[in-house]
């Protein structure tokens, strides 16, 4: 028996023994051996470290030497929900469904909480997620309560589903790992526009897992925003199987929290699909920001595009890590990678590590990266026009980033995510 | 008016205006002409306020404002506009925000109200018919995928809004075919007006012939060394700037 047990693993795994008899789905036999398989798995690996190579520029021990509690959900005046964006959202308080702040009913598909359906989700929950090689996926299925579980049925247009989850504030820090599944079936399509955020003065993990399985023909928007808490860590990791003719539009902004990893892992499964993995990271000093994507073209005639841009104040960091592998069987894969990094302060550092992997002949592959500053010429032309400096420097930031935003087709999320830079911004001018 | 007195100022250490005198009254166009290296781009560089052109003695003020207290966004309050021998693309910035953008702090500059997205699209649907350009220029990202001719027009378009007290025009005719010339020149020629003067900088006449000058000055190796009328842009067409030197 391996004894080995990681700084930082302890305290979650002593969590799980105390409450593994209040877990969801402590009587399906099922779940209890993916928990337990996880547990093992997690007691392992523990944290990865940045001994991990893809754990190598991150440093998580902000997150395992911190003590967190599960979360005693209270909300209080100052926790507020964002202005309703569609007609239909899903609210989950510290990881879990709360009914009574959701507007689900009218929907054409499916909407509800993972933790009442989890009877009938054996085979799904835990398809695609692969806690042996994530560690923090591995502590997501060990302690997993609730989740977001939409269904999106054949040909059905499902429009725009919010998905917000809100931390609460406690005086302990508290973790939650929800654990969200979303499936869309032949020709079906939905946007889903995700904001995660939470108080300012309150230490906590977001330990989100998404599977999403797209059938063919499916079109999937997920705009994500992340706007953390400054005293919040989330650590998130999505699993996307894309099968033929299917479309996945991943978007994330990364404009809070003290340390985020973004970790995507998407498959084109199926012939002729496509995969979008745009992003923007917005950083002040002390923050630490780092997406990680793991795109596989299995099949082929698939396109792959990511943009993703990354504009750092102060002592910040960002990461951006890119993997694309090519199958031998991906033949006139279309991909394309870029990574773009704009340094405001001298003090902040950018890590950028594309990687391609191609195994097939008959391939179109291109990335690429850039690092720098604003330009002076672009600067001192806005302020030839009466243009104020801050100003001007704002007008270069928002057209830096503008690019990756013009990406997003469905005009809801562009909206969404358009509005957070700009609250970024106004936060940032203030 | 424009008044400038024993200006000197350097580049990297390196000393390139070696002191102008010169004086632009009020509606009154002037010419500065003057071979490569002369200094010219210096000075519209120098009276623009950018950064990395250090001034090192003299004076320049505008209406008895001094300019080279101020910084970039200022002078372009007080009513200084540089049009860019080579003007600056700017991805993902809309051509109408942009100007608009540029209209509304000058405005706030000088106290007037800001223009609202309506106001400012009647205005430059205006300016834009003088000019004889597309409605098209306001939707594109600013001088992105422009033609050598369309950006010296955005130029033009860009000082017909804002309507400086002082135009400095750095080399505008270089890259333009004949009848971009024209556009660009009835363009400044239309702005003309007793509150009104220019700097126009060419190294050739061929400009002048559109723009005529009230008065024509010779720039070399950092100094005005010869004023003169328009005949003078055309003298130097004739006999080059080596006979000016030799005069000198």
């Amino acid at each position: 028996m391996n004894t080995v047990v990681h700084s930082g693993a302890e305290g979650f795994l002593h969590r799980f023994e105390g409450l593994r008899a209040r877990l969801p789905g402590q009587r399906l036999a099922w779940v209890q051996a993916l928990r337990e398989a996880a547990a093992e798995q997690f007691r392992v690996a523990g944290f990865p470290t940045r001994r991990v190579e893809a754990w190598k520029y991150t440093d998580l021990r902000p997150v395992s030497d911190a003590a967190f509690d599960e979360a005693l959900t209270i909300l209080g005046d100052g926790d507020t929900l964002p202005a309703p964006r569609g007609e239909r959202r899903a609210v989950f308080v510290d990881g879990r469904f709360r009914e009574e702040l959701s507007q689900i009913e009218g929907a054409s598909f499916a909407i509800g909480s993972l933790a009442e359906e989890l009877p009938r989700l054996e085979g799904r929950l835990g398809a695609l997620a692969r806690p042996a090689e994530e560690s923090l996926v591995a502590l997501n299925t060990m302690l997993f309560e609730d989740g977001l579980l939409v269904t999106v049925p054949t040909g059905v247009a499902g429009g725009v589903l919010e998905l917000c989850s809100l931390a609460s504030r406690s005086e302990r820090p508290s973790a939650f790992h929800p654990r969200h599944l979303i499936r869309l079936e032949s020709g079906a399509s939905l946007t889903i526009v995700e904001e995660a955020s939470g108080p300012e003065d309150t230490r906590y993990l977001h330990n989100p897992v998404f599977e999403i399985e797209l059938a063919e023909g499916a079109v999937l928007t997920h705009a994500r925003i992340q706007r953390e808490g400054v005293k919040g860590f989330q650590l998130g990791t999505v699993y996307a199987r894309i099968e033929a003719g299917a479309t996945y539009d991943n978007f994330t902004l990364n404009a809070g929290a003290r340390l985020v990893r973004n970790e995507i892992h998407a498959v084109l499964a199926g012939p002729k699909s496509a995969c979008h993995m745009n992003g923007a990271q917005l950083l002040r000093a002390g923050q630490h920001a780092d997406t990680t994507t793991v795109l596989d073209h299995a099949a082929p005639d698939c396109a792959s595009r990511q943009t993703y841009k990354t504009v750092l104040q102060g002592k910040s960091r960002g990461v951006f890590q890119g993997k694309i592998h090519v199958h031998q069987v991906a033949q006139r894969t279309d991909g394309y990678q870029m990574n773009q990094a704009l340094l405001l302060s001298p003090d902040a550092e950018i890590d950028s590590k594309p990687q391609l992997e191609i195994y097939a002949d008959d391939v179109k592959c291109s990335h690429g990266a850039t690092v720098g500053a604003l330009d002076a010429d672009q600067l001192f032309y806005l302020r030839a026009r009466g243009i104020p400096e801050a100003k001007a420097r704002s007008i270069l930031v928002e057209a830096f980033l503008q690019e990756a935003i013009e990406g997003v087709t469905d005009e809801t999320a562009r909206a969404a995510l358009e509005s957070a830079v700009a609250g970024w911004w106004e936060k940032e001018a203030a | 008016m424009l008044r400038i007195e024993g200006l000197t100022a350097e580049v990297d250490g390196k000393p390139i205006l070696k002191g102008i005198d010169l004086e632009v009254p009020a509606g009154e166009v002037h010419a500065i002409m003057g071979p490569n290296g002369s200094g010219k781009s210096t000075l519209s560089y120098v009276l623009a306020g950018r950064e990395g052109y250090e001034v090192t003695g003299g004076s320049a003020t505008l209406n008895g404002v001094d300019l080279l207290g101020m910084e970039p966004e200022e002078r372009a309050a007080a009513g200084v506009f540089l049009a860019f021998q080579y003007p600056v693309e700017l991805p993902g910035v809309g051509n109408a925000n942009f100007l608009r953008t540029a209209l509304n702090a000058i405005r706030r500059g000088k106290g007037e109200s800001e223009l609202d997205a309506m106001q400012f699209l009647k205005l430059a649907r205006a300016r834009l018919k003088e000019l004889q350009m597309s409605e098209d220029m306001l939707k594109r990202g600013v001088n992105v995928g422009f033609s050598g001719g369309e950006k010296k027009r955005n130029e033009v378009l860009q000082m017909a809004l804002l309507r400086p007290s002082l135009a400095i025009l750095d080399e505008t005719d270089s890259g333009l075919d004949i009848d971009a010339l024209k556009i660009v020149a009835d363009g400044v020629n239309a702005l003309r007006a007793p509150d009104f003067s220019a700097l126009v900088i060419t190294h050739y006449q061929r400009l002048l012939d559109y723009i005529v000058p009230d008065k024509v000055h010779v720039l070399m190796q950092g100094r005005i060394v010869q004023t003169g009328g328009p005949e003078l842009a055309k003298q130097l067409e004739a006999s080059g700037y080596a006979s000016v030197q030799a005069a000198a």
